[in-house]
This record gives C-alpha cells, structure tokens and sequence, in this order.
C-alpha cells in the first residue's frame, strides 16, 4: 500500500505544480460567483436557477479535470519514458494503476470539496440558511461517480494511444450517460427485437453516474435528505464499477510490453 | 566462507525473444537467440553490440519491461518476471527520464519509497547518494531547471537510493560532455571498489576497456564474444575495438 500511496503523492504533486489545472479552478469559481450575485427583477426565486446552473458548472469542471488529468497520466509517462526508471523499482504494474488511480480520485476529491464549499457559502449568502447534509451527501456520490469516470479513463488510456482521444470518447459517453441514461430503459421498449434487447443490455450494463448527478435537485429544492443507507449502497454500486474498470486496466496493462 | 566473486547474480538462460512486424503480420523479428550468460557478483561487466544488436531488448527483459518469449533471466536467483527480484538493482537509462516537476530530493524520497527504504535511512541515503554525485547544492531545485550531466548525475543517484548489489547502466556517458563522462567514470570506478556489480552496456570501447573486468559481444541476437577482458586482448593480440569490429565481421 505504501508503494502505491508513493505514486499517488507524485500524481497529486504534478497536478498542484501544473499551472492549467488552477486556470479551470478559478474560471469556475468566478462563474459561480457571478452567477451567484445575479438578481434579476428582485425574483427571490432566482437562487434556484443560478444554484441548477452553478452545480452543473461544478460536475462539468470536475468531469474535465477528472478526464484530463487522468487519460494523460500513464501516456505521457510512456512517451517522457518516465515509466522505465519507474517499473525497474520493485513496483508492479498493478500497484502503478491502482496509484495513479488514486493520486487522481484524490485530486478530484480535494477539488469537489473546495467547489462545494464555495457553493455553499454562496448559496447560503443568498438563502441565509445551511443545508450541510445535503451537500455531504451530494457531493460524496459525486466524488464516487468520479471515481468511476476516472477508472473508465484510466482503462482508455491504455487502450487508446493518443491522450486526446480517449479524452474525446469518454466524455462523449459520460455526457450520454448523463443525459440519456435514464431514459434508456423506456426508449428500448419502443424498439423492435433485437435492438431492444442490445439496448436493453446496455441499459442494465452501464454505470449509472446519472444518479449521483440528479443529487443536485435536494439542494436547488431545499429537499430532505436520503436515507443514508441508500446512499451508501448507490456508493458500493459505483465502486464495483470503480474495480471493474480497474481490474480491466490492470489486465491489459501486465500484457503491455514497454519498450 | 564463500567466496563473493563466485556467487551468480544475474543468469541469463537460452534467452530468446521475438517481435511481431508491424508490416507482415505473420512473421517475427527475433531480437535476441538462445542468448546464455551469467554475471558474478563484484564484476564490472560490460555488454557490447552495434545499435540493433539486441543490448537493449536483453535489458528490457532483465527489468520485467518485455516479456521472454523463451528462456529466463534469474536475478538473484529470482525470476525477472516477480517485481521482488528487481528489490536489489539500481537501474540508469540511456537517456535521463524523469519527474521534472520533482527536485531531486524529493524524486530520490519517492523512490526511496518504493523500496520501502525507512524514513530516517532514506534521509541518510539521500544525502549520501547527493553528495557523492555533487549535487547537494542543487537538491531543492526543480529537475526540468538541471543541465544534461546535472540530470545524469540524477539518475545515478536514483540508482544507488536502495544501495544496489547490482548496478545496470544502459549508455551512462551517452551524450555527456568530458568532464561528465570523467565524473561518471569515477563514480563507477568507486561503485567497483566498493564491491558493487556493474552490468554496463556502452559503445565507448576505451571506457569499458579501462573499466571493464569482463564483455560480451552481442551481434544480430547472437552472442559472437564473451569473456575477460585480458583473456580477449591476448587471444586477439589487439585492442577491444578492433576485436569487437573482427567479432561483427567488420571488413575495412
């Protein structure tokens, strides 16, 4: 383990000494605190648009960090050929992943709680109430959905060779995820055999990363929150698919030959 | 009590590996044949070859990076194939490939780690392995701000943050000016006096031949040439560049 806390501590050094990671922090905080000071015909209802909008700025900048930063973390180590001196450790293959895994899902974890607690003071110096367990519940699975959106990049980077391109893929299924994934089940019923059962099959297949993003309703309502306990089973149902993607990244990484 | 020099560290057995070209996807180029050698512990053992000789894919097996597509390589006695048998190599890459965003001390720190080196030992080795490549005045500056030699002089102290029992150099000078090939030089001459195993592959001839305890010679997969330097330099009645030229059938 402690192998694998080394490689994650350099990933988490890279990321605070990488100058573009910060430029998208901050575009984001300043969105949210423009959006935040807005008040249009002195419409008290307003907070909840401008709270809707600014938590979907908040999982679109956490998607791009968590993407970005994952898809090029073990291709630029083969092309700067750090990863030579690097395997030549008494390190494996598997406590690489599960490191650079981990270095990543941290960092994303460390930048949702400076997001929600930006949000969270914003929201609170418009509603002037607070409401934390919401936000602790939202923004837990969201961190877990992230957790699975890095494993899924982690497997693409070792798929596919340019950074760039994987990057491109996985957004592009996380935002159909996201956006379709929920309807899926009822757009299948509408199709003929045997797509309906191939669309079906990828109904039940996927990761549901939709759930944790409509969290964002209990705090632009002001609802009550979930029972802890379904939170907690919707969070080891994103982890199986968090060791999933990772075993799979693990399996074809041991196979690559380096050199 | 055993006598050090006789105990094998690195065995190499019936080594054969093969590459898929890329353009006939049904034939393979075989990069290195039933290559067998083994290194005894306190030598200086320099690998030799032309570039595509098949140096480098040995070595990339010997650190678990290719896999053999027959025979073994045994590192203390430990398949290549267990991470664990890397536990006790230092490793210098031809060129230096490294965390640019780290300084040194903290690139040596993580390595440290991945050897499991103690906390308080590391500091110790971090210092030591500084100083003896003098760079105890840069230690807190960012890689990507160092010259070449300086990154070489990195590397070597990578490699010596476990306190190695073999040591394997791929082109340690390639690139360095005189003064850093100097440096290198006396450091691996130190390496040997300490009793270190050396395993160095190089194409400065004269460098291995004043270093040197033992070569192979390595042509087209094949190994052509293997054993003291001495012994070869008697039996050929010339120097190592000539005999290395003769091995590869070099016709002037």
């Amino acid at each position: 383990m402690n192998k694998t806390l080394a490689v994650a501590g350099v990933v988490i050094k890279e990321l605070y000494r990488r100058k573009d990671f910060y430029v998208l922090f901050i575009l984001t905080i300043m969105i949210c605190l423009v959006m935040g000071s807005m008040n249009v015909f002195n419409d008290r209802e307003i907070i909840r648009y401008v709270k809707e909008i600014c938590l979907l700025l908040i999982w679109v900048s956490s998607l791009i960090i968590a993407i970005t930063t994952t898809a090029r973390q073990i291709p630029a180590e083969k092309e700067q050929r750090t990863l030579l001196p690097l395997l030549a450790k008494p390190l494996s293959r598997t406590q690489l992943v599960v490191g650079k895994f981990l270095g990543c899902w941290i960092v994303c974890g460390l930048a949702l709680i400076c997001f929600y607690t930006f949000f969270g003071f914003l929201a609170a110096s418009r509603e002037h109430q607070w409401h934390l367990l919401n936000y602790l519940q939202a923004a837990f699975l969201h961190w877990m959905a992230l957790g699975v959106v890095i494993a899924f990049a982690l497997l693409g980077s070792l798929v596919f060779a340019a950074p760039s391109s994987n990057a491109t893929i996985c957004f592009s299924i996380v935002a159909a995820i996201l956006c379709i994934g929920r309807y899926l089940d009822k757009f299948a019923l509408s199709l003929p055999e045997p797509i309906r059962s191939i669309v079906y099959s990828i109904y039940f297949a996927m990761p549901h990363v939709e759930i944790p993003f409509d969290m964002r309703k209990l705090i632009i309502h002001d609802w009550p929150i979930i029972d802890w306990r379904y939170v907690w089973l919707l969070g080891l149902y994103l982890l199986a698919y968090i060791a999933f993607f990772l075993v799979g990244a693990c399996l074809i990484f041991r196979r690559k030959a380096l050199n | 009590m055993n006598n050090p020099v006789m105990t094998t560290i690195l065995s190499i057995q019936n080594l054969r590996v093969e590459y898929p070209l890329r353009d006939h996807k049904r034939s393979v180029k075989v990069a290195v044949k039933n290559l067998t050698l083994s290194v005894s512990a306190g030598e200086v053992f320099g690998f030799l070859g032309p570039n595509g000789a098949g140096k480098t894919t040995t070595m990339n097996v010997m650190l678990g990076f290719v896999n053999a597509t027959d025979g073994d390589i045994l590192l203390f006695g430990t398949s290549v194939r267990q991470p664990i048998a890397r536990q006790r190599i230092g490793y210098l890459p031809e060129m230096t490939y490294y965390y640019k965003f780290l300084t040194a001390e903290e690139l040596l720190r993580f390595y440290a780690r991945l050897f499991e080196v103690p906390r308080l030992e590391a500091d110790r080795r971090i210092d030591a392995a500084l100083k003896l490549v003098e760079l105890e005045h840069a230690r807190k500056r960012l890689i990507k701000t160092y010259s070449k030699g300086m990154q070489q002089r990195v590397g070597i102290a990578q490699a010596l943050i476990n306190n190695p029992d073999l040591l394997i150099l791929d082109e340690p000078t390639s690139g360095l000016d005189p003064l850093g090939r100097m440096k290198v030089r006396q450091i691996i001459q130190r390496l040997k006096d300490e009793g270190k195993t050396v395993f160095f592959a190089s194409h400065e001839l004269g460098e291995v031949e004043t270093v040197c305890d033992r070569v192979a010679i390595l042509h087209e997969g094949e190994l052509r040439a293997e054993g003291r330097v001495k012994d070869l330099v008697s039996h050929y009645q010339c120097n190592l560049e000539q005999i290395f030229l003769q091995v590869i059938g070099f016709q002037n």
